[in-house]
């Protein structure tokens, strides 16, 4: 018999996969359409970007956009759940629409696999109808918001880090402010990224992008209120919310003021880089920092032969090995014999004048090998150990990194 | 002169630079408003935190102060009473 029945534009297929939001009076079929007449771009596929994706396609959106950068490591799976141990080592973008696909056939993905760049920011944006920044930088963070307001885009915005969480829907609404218009100053540059990334609970982002997955369906559909106007901090260890209530658009704002200096014809060149807050991008391994010469410097190989040449003398080491990552990391994982001085307390032991602090740690003229888990901290260390009068101390290159990789690879790469 | 007596509340990098959650703490009075109220101001505060935990030094310039869960304005010289809730701010960068 021919199939007879009439409703509101959705398929048979659609209307049983989306039954239990079609059947919600506050939602219903016309805004389901409206799902799927809709584009999202996803800046970043990692913690924050998981769940937005995961539940964006879930729920029916048309096309959506996932830039990134990277590809997906082991220490991603823990809050990164858009990825699968057999995902790993693949581009993320790509890992991402995989994981979409298998969810929703009927989402179209686009990758985006450069990751988010000033030069390309406008056009990535300018396709899709809402940007959601799922990135983990604060370099970023302001090219997307630049990018939005040019481009006159709502942005949901979301972040995480230890066990705080922060969430606003950015250029939106009657007089709705920018990213740049709350947080005016971007954080320094530093020229190079520190050793000791900071930890994040893994459950987090995924609570912060479900999150934005809501709030972008509601600036989608135009239900209920979106949290625009308004920042959302949610304070994971008292599992509490507090809302903040925000100003509206700054006359002032170097994005979206009258005076604006960051426009269509000014964003490609902007250097978000030196200007807000270091690199876009996780360069990933190894050290990127230059302190000392050469002289100053010894190599993991190094540093396993003068292990191995004192084990010759019965144990007898003619060094001191100061692990100057934070404690949970030593905790976690060390090198035999090791002695753990975290960065902060060493600046304070120095502090003291003459090392004075350092004479639990420094072995009367013994030379002092410092590691740390990539090689910058740990010159950054052997200068405040000369500083504070010790003459003898070196920075072993690379950090643990190098040496799981080129002396020991059951030591843990992380 | 009196003094005025707040609570102030650290979030994600400014509790890890203060290293507390919330605290009480006191202002000299500067003056008192039109019903004779004693007040201090948001500068006051600042310079007393920036001496108090000089970690806060280094996040500071990103770090958005909210009076009563009320965004005030970079830079601006708010007025603060007694009980007012005073909540120290920073942008979370990562994902
Ligand atoms: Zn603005």
């Amino acid at each position: 018999m021919e199939g007879a029945w009439r409703g509101g534009g959705l398929d048979k297929e659609e209307v049983e996969r989306y039954a239990r939001q079609l059947v919600l009076p506050s939602f219903g079929v016309a805004n389901q359409r409206k799902l799927k007449e809709s584009s999202v771009l996803v800046v970043g596929a990692g913690g924050l970007g998981s769940p937005v994706c995961l539940y964006l396609a879930a729920a029916g959106v048309g096309r959506i956009g996932v830039v990134d950068h990277d590809h997906v490591e082991k220490s991603n799976l823990h809050r990164q759940v858009l990825h699968a141990e057999d995902q790993v080592g693949t581009h993320k973008a790509v890992s991402a629409s995989i994981s979409m696909h298998r969810l929703n056939s009927t989402t179209t993905v686009e990758t985006h696999v450069d990751g988010f760049r000033p030069k390309a920011a406008l056009k990535l944006v300018e396709g899709y109808d809402v940007v959601v920044d799922a990135s983990d930088n604060p370099a970023t963070r302001y090219c997307v918001n630049d990018a939005c307001v040019i481009a006159n885009r709502p942005l949901v915005s979301g972040a995480a880090i230890g066990t705080d969480g922060q969430l606003s829907v950015y250029n939106h609404g009657e007089g709705g402010p920018c990213y740049r218009c709350v947080w005016p100053d971007p954080p320094a540059s530093g020229s190079c990224q520190r050793c000791s990334d900071h930890g994040v609970l893994g459950v987090l982002p995924g609570i912060i992008g479900t999150l934005q997955a809501l709030e972008t369906i509601k600036v989608i559909t135009g239900i209920g209120e979106c949290t625009s106007g308004k920042l959302l901090m949610f304070d994971g260890l008292c599992t509490g919310f507090r809302t903040l209530k925000l100003r509206g658009r700054q006359a002032s704002c170097a994005a979206c003021g009258p005076e604006a200096t960051i426009t269509r014809d000014t964003i490609a060149a902007y250097d978000y880089e030196a200007k807000c807050g270091g690199p876009m991008h996780d360069r990933g391994e190894g050290a990127c920092l230059k302190v000392l010469g050469k002289d100053r410097r010894v190599s993991c190989s190094r540093l396993s032969e003068r292990m191995e040449e004192a084990v010759g003398r019965g144990g007898d080491r003619d060094f001191v090995l100061m692990d100057v990552r934070p404690r949970p990391e030593f905790d976690f994982a060390h090198l035999p014999g090791s002695v753990s001085l975290p960065m902060e307390d060493l600046e304070e032991a120095a502090s003291g004048g003459e090392g004075a602090g350092l004479g639990a740690y420094v072995d009367n003229g013994k030379d002092v090998l410092v590691v740390c888990r990539r090689g910058n901290d740990s010159q950054v260390a052997v200068r405040r150990l000369e500083e504070a009068g010790v003459a003898n101390a070196f920075d072993v290159e690379g950090g643990l990194q190098s040496w799981s990789q080129t002396v020991d690879p059951t030591f843990p790469l992380y | 002169m009196g003094e005025v007596r707040l609570r102030v509340l650290y979030f994600a990098a400014a509790r890890e630079a203060a290293g507390v959650e919330s605290e009480e703490v006191s202002l000299e009075e500067e003056g008192t408003d039109d019903r004779g109220t004693p007040y201090a101001t948001t500068e006051a505060l600042e310079e007393l935190l920036l001496g108090r935990y000089p970690k806060l030094k280094d996040i500071f310039r990103t770090v958005v102060l909210a009076v009563n869960m009320d965004y005030v304005d970079k830079g601006a010289r708010v007025k603060l009473a007694p009980g007012d809730e005073v909540a120290l701010i920073p942008p979370i960068g990562g994902g």
